[in-house]
Formats: structure tokens, sequence, C-alpha cells
């Protein structure tokens, strides 16, 4: 079914369009202003050209040097919590049962850790880890494993990566869930009188269907550990040293911190720019698959 | 039917996973200071309701979580209100730049809160609206409007057309259209959108804390403060986190059927 042309449509948008101008467009100028200058104070500025992006795209600066590192560790943190949230995600999405009242309470408990306020997330994970009053850092230690988070820069990560993977797989098992509840029982069935194997199912069924959602799941997970701020930063504060302090982190230090606009300004936009590539790409890839599947399927 | 061996065991041990942390919470909340600083006890041997007491008594307390609502339900109301008629648009029609105004759209919810908190800052200093909790409310706009665009959009696209020129051809003009048959239909759709709009709104510290100093100030930034102004006390803390999670637990019970699909962004 083709939609109609109807320039008309506009008014409709008009709303959502000034809405997010006012809070996108207006701040982002800001920025593209205080990137170009340096002030000394007094609310005094000078033209500076894009010697700050000069500063930051050359890691042999200080400035440089702190981008790379946190772009760096952001990009391994990333991968590692994909490497880990989608496939676990999967496989919990399969495992939840399929009728009766424990669906609901499964569904409630894994949507649990989405709706706590990311600092007390943070603040959860802090006091679980605590050698002294936590649960799973006094079990540890006890275990004869010596864990602390504080001190110990692989203690860190660990933390912060389990506590990303108890924050966030429930968001990927959810979406599989909701792709697996959209396959007809009819499919199973001719798989059952085929004779194929538990595999095969997952493979040519339950996989393919799931694809449109795994591609959001990608897409979301990327997006909001790329930009992850007050989890790492309520546990670890950025460290011990620099070790957790990922892009946000730095931006923010710099940003808030130390009030150097210029140099958050540039550093924002470089980020930004990064996240529109990322999200380009992946808005491709997206439509395009939503493009190809009517004609396979049928109307959807 | 397409399920794994060993699925109760892992679906078991997973949710084990994600309630020990949360119970360790709850369990802390009801113990006395010295009993959560000398001992290591599974639940509270003294339970107390102390640390509940103090918050729902102390004005610094419990305004916090009045600030928070406060600016979440603007937010949802504004979201939900702008983003309805042109999720309709962008399921319906095709006009000049559709394309590339839903990536926009869609790019400004992955935008980082961190690139914002500054200009922000600057900008609802500069309009008077700095420390209430419009800023806020306005702020997390910038996220929550494409979100429930995104996801409105894909209730509406599930409505048949044919319903619309039906109407139409019924001498319904489209406001009375709009209010009286599309917005029933996709009452679900709408309760789900607005889930999400909370929900986000309700988690986000970075721009709440950064767009309010005294008189709106959220419950997350309320935590971070004064525990660090009064040492580390951590029943206290433990009972205010357990706080900020029942708003959350509430309104998942009421959307527990269609969660999957909204996080799919209607798009299943």
């Amino acid at each position: 079914m083709d939609k109609v042309v109807n320039q008309k449509a506009w008014f409709l948008v008009l709303p959502v369009f000034l809405v997010v101008a006012f809070s996108a467009v207006l701040p982002l100028m800001t920025v593209v202003n205080y990137s170009m200058q340096d002030t000394f104070g007094n609310n005094q500025f000078f033209w500076n050209g894009v010697g700050w992006f000069k500063e930051l795209l050359d890691p042999s600066t200080d400035l440089g040097e702190r981008f790379f590192a946190s772009l760096w560790r952001n990009l391994i943190f990333s991968a590692i919590i994909l490497a880990i949230e989608i496939p676990l995600g999967i496989v919990v999405a399969l495992s939840m049962p399929r009728e009766g009242w424990t669906v609901a309470v499964c569904l409630v408990i894994l949507a649990l850790p989405l709706l706590i306020p990311w600092n007390v997330v943070g603040t959860i994970w802090q006091i679980f880890g605590r050698p002294d009053i936590g649960l799973l850092g006094y079990t540890l230690n006890h275990l004869g494993l010596h864990y602390n988070y504080v001190s110990n820069e692989l203690d860190a990560w660990a933390t912060v990566i389990v506590m990303d993977v108890w924050h966030w797989t429930s968001l990927v098992a959810l979406l599989c869930y909701a792709g697996l509840k959209s396959i007809p029982d009819a499919y199973y069935q001719a798989a059952q009188i085929d004779g194929a194997s538990r595999w095969a199912v997952f493979r040519a069924i339950q996989l393919p269907k799931m694809n449109r959602v795994l591609l959001i799941a990608v897409l979301l997970r990327f997006m909001d550990s790329f930009m992850i701020y007050t989890e790492p930063f309520v546990v670890t504060g950025g460290g011990p040293g620099n070790s957790t302090t990922f892009i946000s982190i730095e931006l923010v230090k710099i940003a808030l911190g130390q009030f150097d606009l210029g140099k958050a300004a540039a550093l924002s936009l470089v980020y930004n720019l990064i996240i529109l590539i990322v999200c380009w790409v992946f808005y491709t890839v997206m439509t395009n698959a939503g493009a190809e599947r009517p004609q396979k399927e049928g109307a959807v | 039917m397409g399920t794994i061996p060993g699925r109760r065991l892992i679906i078991s041990l997973f949710l084990i996973f994600l309630l020990l942390p949360i119970y360790w919470l709850v369990n802390m909340s009801f113990k006395t200071n010295s009993e959560i600083v000398s001992t290591m006890t599974l639940w509270p041997h003294q339970p107390t309701i102390e640390n509940y007491m103090r918050i729902f008594t102390d004005e610094s307390w419990y305004s916090g979580y009045i600030n928070s609502l406060k600016y979440v339900v603007i937010n949802t109301v504004i979201s939900i209100s702008v983003a309805l008629p042109a999720a309709y648009a962008f399921s319906r029609y095709r006009f000049l730049g559709d394309k590339h105004l839903f990536f926009w759209l869609l790019s400004n919810r992955m935008a980082p809160a961190a690139v914002f908190a500054l200009p922000f800052f600057n900008l609802y200093s500069a309009i008077g609206l700095f420390d209430t909790p419009w800023a806020v409310a306005l702020a997390h706009c910038i996220f929550n409007v494409p979100l429930a665009v995104w996801i409105l959009e894909g209730f509406v696209s599930s409505v048949p057309r044919e319903i619309d020129e039906t109407a139409f051809l019924d001498g319904y003009s489209f406001p009375r259209f709009f209010v009286k048959i599309l917005v029933p239909l996709i009452a679900s759709g709408i309760g789900v959108a607005a889930f999400f709009c909370f929900m986000f709104s309700w988690v986000e510290l970075l721009l709440a804390r950064t767009l309010t100093s005294v008189d709106a100030k959220p419950i997350s930034a309320v935590m971070t403060r004064t525990v660090s102004a009064a040492g580390m006390d951590w029943g206290l803390l433990a009972a205010a986190g357990v706080l900020t999670i029942i708003p959350g637990a509430l309104v998942i019970w009421f959307v527990r059927n269609y969660i999957a699909r909204g996080f799919a962004l209607g798009r299943v």
C-alpha cells in the first residue's frame, strides 16, 4: 500500500519539529559557537577557528590523548557488552515460559531493572559490590578472591560490565521475546512434521523472525552504551585512575568540571558526529530490511 | 514448542541474578546503620522502618520525589500530545523531507545527554526556566518526543487505512476523526508510549541534575548530595533507592502485556 503524497502533513509534524528544534538545534548552535572560540573568563570570547578541533584530533596533545583514550575505552566497553548481552538476551527470550501466570511474573521482573533510575542502579551495585557491606564483594572476598572495584582496574571493569549486563540484558530479551511471540504456531508444526532439529528450528524460523528486533536491540544497546554516564560515574567515578572514564564522563569533566567550553564543545561535536554516522548506517539497514520484507511475505 | 533444553533453570537463574542486588538494597533499607556496618546478615535481624520514616517526614527528602514526578508528568503529556499527530502523518502520508525528518528525530533519541548538559544550562537560564520542572520536562523532550513518535507510528500503522477513509466518507472532520476514532483505536499504543516517556524521564539524572539547583531538585540528585554531606548513611540511601524503584514497578504492572511490543518501538 503506497502512502499518499500530501504536503499538508507538515502541519501535523510541525509541533514535533518545533519542540525538538527548540531543544536540539538551538543548544547545538551554542555548542558550534563555543567550539570556535576561546574564553579567559568574564564572558569575553575570542575567535579560535578550528584550533580546538585540531587539538582534539591530535593524539600528542593532552586533549587529544584524553579523547582517544576515552573513545577507545568506550568502544571496547560497547563491544564487550554487546557480545554478552545479545546472545544472553536471545537465550533468556527462548527460555521464557509460553503461557500461564508465570509469563506475567517473568515479564515484570525482567522489566524491573529498566525502570530503576540510573544513579540508583549505580548505587545498588556500589553497595552490592562493596567488600565490607555488599553481598557480592563479601562473598567473593571470603572465597579467597581479592575483589575490590575501588582500587583494582580489572575489578572495576568487571563490575561496570556485570552491572550493565544486569541493567540492560532484559531489554534485548524483551525485544527478542516480542519477535518470538509473532511466530505463528503453524511454523513450528510444519517444522515438527519435517522432523527439524531444535537448532534447525532456531536457524530457519526463530532467528529470521528476530532479525528486525535484534537490529533495534543492537542499535539501542550500542548507542546507550556509547553514551553511558551515570552508572559508572556513581560506582567508580571513572576510576581507578582513568580506567573507567568513558567519553561522556570525560566530556562532563571538561565541560562542567573545568568549564573549558571550547574544548568541551569541540569534543561534543565530534562525539555527536560519530553517533550520527552510526545511526545513519543502522537506519539505512533497517529501512532496507523493512522495504524488502512486505514483498517477500505479503502485506505485514 | 520452539523451546530450548533446561529453559526453566536458565530463566530461574537469570531472574535470581536480576533480583539479588535489588533484594540486597531492600534488605539494607530495613536495617539500622550499626547492623549494616558491624555484621553481615542475609536478612534484617532488627528490622526497622526508621529510614523510611526519615524520608517521609523530612521535606528536603520527600519534595525530591514530588519534583521528579512533576517533570516526568509534564514531559509525558507534552511528548504524547505533540507526537500523536506527527505519528499519524508519518504513518499515512508522504511529504517533502519526511524520511530525513524521521532520521533526524531518531538521531536525537541517540544524542548523548552529556553533549546537551551545558548548552541546556545556558538556554534555560537565559529564558528564566532554570530550576523549574519545566526546564527538565522540555529538556527530556529531546529523547522522549522522537521515541513517542516512533512507538506511536508503529501503532497507527497497524490501524487499517480503510477506517480513516470510511470515517471521512461519513463526514467526520479531521480533528473529530482523530479524537473520536483514531485515539480510542490506539489507546493501548498511547499507554505504551506514555509508559516509555515516563520511564526514560524518570531514570535520567544528568540533565535533571544540571538544570535544577534548589526548588526543583529531583530525588536522584537529593540522594547523591544529602548522602555525601551526612557521611555514609547506608540505610537511608538504600531506603531512598527502594522508593525510587516503586513507581516504576507499579507502572510496569499496568503495561505488562504490551511491554515487549513497546520495546520493539511498536514494530514487531
